[in-house]
């Protein structure tokens, strides 16, 4: 068990560090000059190439990626070229969107897909599995930003529940901030609640075909109690894979329901810092998911050993 | 009162029809054999009992269990009755349990089911039970996982599930067939003191006739979904009114002709069938005549053997050795060595075959590996055709990979069920220099399919379209279509019904007997290795224990290990005998 984690920990930890080279590559060779940027077009060269000096952009390379790197480690991301602070408090201020919206929709997501598919999976070729497949594939279909225009028109527009966007910030109360983050949840919730429930529903069918099943039968364990008491852990393995994928999306992926919902999250910085050449801010946010896609992997790693036993034993 | 009465039992599948007016009692603490080939329908008229039936069957008839029928039973009502009043135990004991839960919770789940004990009542019972079935709590705790148990012991833990609330019925479905010889005596010792303990009426299924001969009472002789012959087992099989009876139990001890003088099976009385011993074989079967009956036309590809041939050994193995690392406890600590196989030492003359028995784990199949070069040795040489082969590159092996080819237990795993069976039979041929052309590629598995008893057109077929029996004849094509001079035959007629067992042995010897080829025969099953080969090797721990003429070890085993085979192979003329003297 220890070896297994030890393991899984240096493959994160390596991970990172290839990331980093990577990010940091791709960005040395885009074109764009930070310090010129900040300045205008107006600036004279003198005042560019203090500003670079100033920025440590005429440092050698492998000085600056330690640098970087060093500075990462201490949680010094550098400051924005665009607004002049930090990035991390750029990143902190988004997190706290995001974060929340990604974790909400997870849990909408489990909660909807388990059920969904545990019921198709009992009724498996019948009118049941049917129907709720059928509403999977629906939900898998729909583009989200459409299903968050109906979303806005029910509940906002029409029963006037909560608002159509923005946010107000945690300052405002916990209760206003997490109706703003309502609707968005539900829109992403849904596409990644279909995947999920198509994969417990063909997880649960695969398990439900093992032999050990047909010992609990023969136990005199009623159908359902099967499914849920020996067939859902042994099929969570494959769900748990999904569900890490979906919380990396969700915490990132997400820049079309922001937009929509016009919520001030992670996903708008990558972009508003793209098309500004705010590169620093982009290194910084595209590590730090990178960070959070390793971390989550490294938890679902840990959680498998958590649901099968023959795991802890390596 | 009878404690389970089947009568006018049929059911299909859809349009298949399964079953077949089956009729079948079980009284309590009778133990009833169950015996037919695969697809006969003795596990389907299992699940019928427990209402576990595939989706889309269907059953008419009456399946009495304590006068209700099972039949017209509600789905809530099967609940209470399984695993309390009727308890069944399968084949698989490696997938019979859930990997994720203990044993304790597995066991100890039924009897909160069924009693609405707490917790820790439950437990206690769970570890009472596991106690009875030889897991004590001491060395066995409730919480070890399945996969922290072998074979043997977990279906140990799976009898302990179904006899947990001492039902009185128990179903057995092949309990001991993935079990080797001597967890098989075991376990069925097991089974027959619960019996005896509970008054417990059990059903015991199996394709082996010597094992429900053993253990049953009555047997009941299944094919194709009908019940052929019921009755008391020694009379049923002393008397053999039924001609499929008699052909089942010839299949089960068929010698292939010329290897052995069969003996009289059944003499109609029991002082002669106790006195029926295998008769040790008379030799000289191979003249150097009939091995130079090799065709002329396949001389491109081998030469004929000749005669000088005969002195040197074909393979020879010295101290080989083959260690595997063992599961490593921490990430710095060096990982403890398991020694699969310790320095084994035999040799193979040209057309001799040997047995290679022994438990599951002993190494057989690595010994196997290692001397078909799939696997490297640690230490030691095996010389194959005077050519050491141990450790060599891939392109040296080619000339002795030709020359010894493999066939594997499972026939259909073994083969690609996308591609038709010429291209599957012809893929040896690879190795061959200069390659055939398609014309002679085609030419070739037709001869191979041809000395196999299948018919050249079956080339254009898929595997899947073949038999079980069938597919292992064309591994057999597939393993010969080089003139290999060795064929390992890693227990290639275990998975296979008597009655193909008997033609695929015989085939066996057919071929050692025309082509002259070699067999290494790794084996779990006496019977088999008793019908076809000159030599056993026992093999116990990774080391071999015992050796000598096949006759020799078997009638008179020396080392514990063989001693221990030898008693717990089940034996159809011991056990007839023993059944006549039991039952009069």
């Amino acid at each position: 068990m220890t070896a297994y984690l030890a393991q899984r920990f240096l493959i994160a930890v390596a991970t990172l560090l290839v990331a980093s080279l990577v990010v940091f590559a791709v960005l040395e060779v885009l074109p764009g000059d930070p310090a010129r940027l900040m300045l205008g077009i107006n600036a004279t060269p003198d005042a560019v190439e203090a500003l670079r000096e100033q920025m440590g952009l005429n440092s050698p390379r492998p000085v600056r990626y330690l640098d970087w790197v060093a500075g990462m480690l201490s949680l010094d991301f550098g400051r924005s070229y665009t607004y002049s602070v930090p990035v991390i408090d750029l990143v902190a201020e988004r997190i706290a969107v995001s974060l929340p919206l990604a974790l909400i929709s997870l849990v909408l997501s489990v909660a909807i897909a388990i059920p969904v598919g545990a019921f198709a999976a009992q009724r498996r070729g019948r009118a049941g599995d049917a129907v709720a497949m059928g509403a999977a594939q629906v939900g898998v279909a729909i583009p989200n930003f459409w299903f968050a225009l109906l979303l806005i028109y029910l509940f906002a527009v029409w029963l006037r529940l909560v608002p159509a966007g923005g946010f107000p910030g945690w300052s405002a109360g916990v209760w206003p901030a997490l109706k703003a983050l309502f609707l968005p949840a539900i829109a992403l919730a849904l596409p990644q609640a279909a995947i999920l429930a198509r994969v417990t529903r063909s997880a649960l069918i695969e398990t439900l075909g093992e032999d050990y099943i047909r010992t609990a039968r023969a136990k005199g364990l009623p159908f359902g109690a099967v499914l849920w008491r020996h067939a859902l852990r042994n099929a969570l393995i494959p769900m748990l894979t999904i569900i890490g994928l979906q919380f990396s999306f969700l915490l990132a992926g997400t820049i079309i329901i922001e937009n929509v919902f016009y919520l001030p999250g992670l996903g708008r910085l990558i972009f508003q810092a793209i098309t500004q050449r705010d590169l620093i801010v982009v290194e910084g946010v595209v590590m730090l998911l990178v960070a959070t896609v390793v971390v989550v992997n490294l938890l679902v790693d840990l959680s498998y050993a958590i649901v099968d036993p023959r795991l802890r034993t390596r | 009162m009878t404690l389970l009465a089947i009568e006018n039992l049929s059911l299909s599948i859809g349009e298949t029809p399964i079953l077949k007016n089956i009729g079948l009692s079980i009284e309590p603490g009778e133990v009833l054999g169950l015996v037919g080939e695969s697809g006969s329908g003795k596990s389907m008229t299992a699940l019928a009992i427990m209402r576990l039936l595939p989706q889309g069957a269907r059953a008419d008839g009456k399946i009495l269990f304590g006068g209700e029928n099972l039949l017209d039973a509600s789905e809530e009502a099967m609940c209470r009755l399984r695993g309390d009043d009727i308890g069944m135990v399968f084949q698989e004991p490696m997938t019979a349990l859930n990997p994720v839960k203990t044993i304790g919770e597995q066991v100890a789940e039924g009897i909160r089911w069924h009693t609405g004990a707490g917790r820790a009542e439950a437990e206690r019972r769970a570890a009472q039970m596991l106690d009875r079935v030889g897991l004590s709590s001491a060395k066995f705790p409730l919480s070890r996982y399945p996969h922290q148990l072998s074979g043997g012991q977990r279906q140990r833990v799976v009898i302990a599930i179904a006899c947990a609330l001492k039902p009185k019925l128990l179903i057995a479905d092949e309990p001991t067939t993935a079990l080797d010889v001597v967890l098989q005596a075991q376990i069925l010792e097991l089974l027959r003191e619960l019996v005896d303990e509970n008054r417990m009426g059990l059903l015991l299924i199996s394709h082996d006739l010597a094992v429900v001969t053993e253990m049953s009472d009555r047997i009941a002789i299944m094919r194709s979904g009908e019940v052929l012959e019921t009755g008391e087992t020694a009379r049923t099989l002393s008397a053999q009114q039924h001609p499929y009876t008699r052909q089942l139990a010839l299949a089960s001890t068929h010698v292939p002709a010329g290897r052995s003088l069969p003996s009289p099976l059944w003499g109609g009385s029991a002082i002669r069938l106790s006195e029926a011993k295998p008769v040790s074989r008379g030799g000289g079967i191979r003249s150097p005549a009939s091995r130079l009956t090799v065709s002329a036309s396949l001389r491109p590809l081998a030469d004929p053997p000749h005669k000088g041939e005969g002195r040197h050994p074909l393979l020879e193995v010295a101290s080989i050795t083959r260690d595997y690392p063992g599961p490593r406890p921490s990430l710095f600590s060096k990982a403890k060595t398991f020694r699969a196989v310790d320095d084994v030492s035999f040799s193979l003359m040209p057309g001799r075959s040997v047995a290679l028995v022994g438990r599951s784990g002993c190494g057989k199949s690595t010994l196997a590996r290692l001397v078909l070069a799939l696997d490297k040795a640690t230490s030691g040489t095996i010389r194959f055709m005077g050519k050491d082969i141990t450790g060599r590159p891939e392109a040296e092996l080619r000339q002795a990979r030709r020359n010894m080819q493999v066939v594997f237990q499972d026939p259909y795993g073994s083969f690609n069920p996308r591609h038709r069976v010429e291209r599957l039979v012809a893929e040896p041929l690879s190795l061959v220099e200069p390659a055939p052309d398609p014309l002679k590629r085609r030419e070739l598995v037709a001869h191979a399919l041809h000395q196999v008893g299948l018919k050249p057109h079956d080339m254009q077929k898929y595997p899947h379209e073949f038999s079980g029996g069938q597919r292992q004849r064309l591994s057999i094509a597939r393993a010969i279509i080089t003139r290999p001079k060795l064929v390992v035959a890693d227990e290639a007629v275990s998975a296979l019904d008597v009655s193909i067992r008997a033609q695929v042995l015989d085939l066996f010897a057919e071929l050692n007997r025309t082509l002259g080829i070699a067999y290494l025969f790794i084996t779990h099953d006496l019977t088999v290795a008793r019908a076809i080969t000159d030599e056993v090797l026992v093999m116990h721990e990774g080391r071999i224990v015992e050796r000598g003429t096949t006759a020799g070890v078997l009638d008179n085993p020396q080392s514990e290990a063989a001693k221990a085979l030898v008693d717990a192979a089940p034996d159809l003329r011991r056990a007839i005998s023993h059944k006549l003297r039991e039952q009069g």
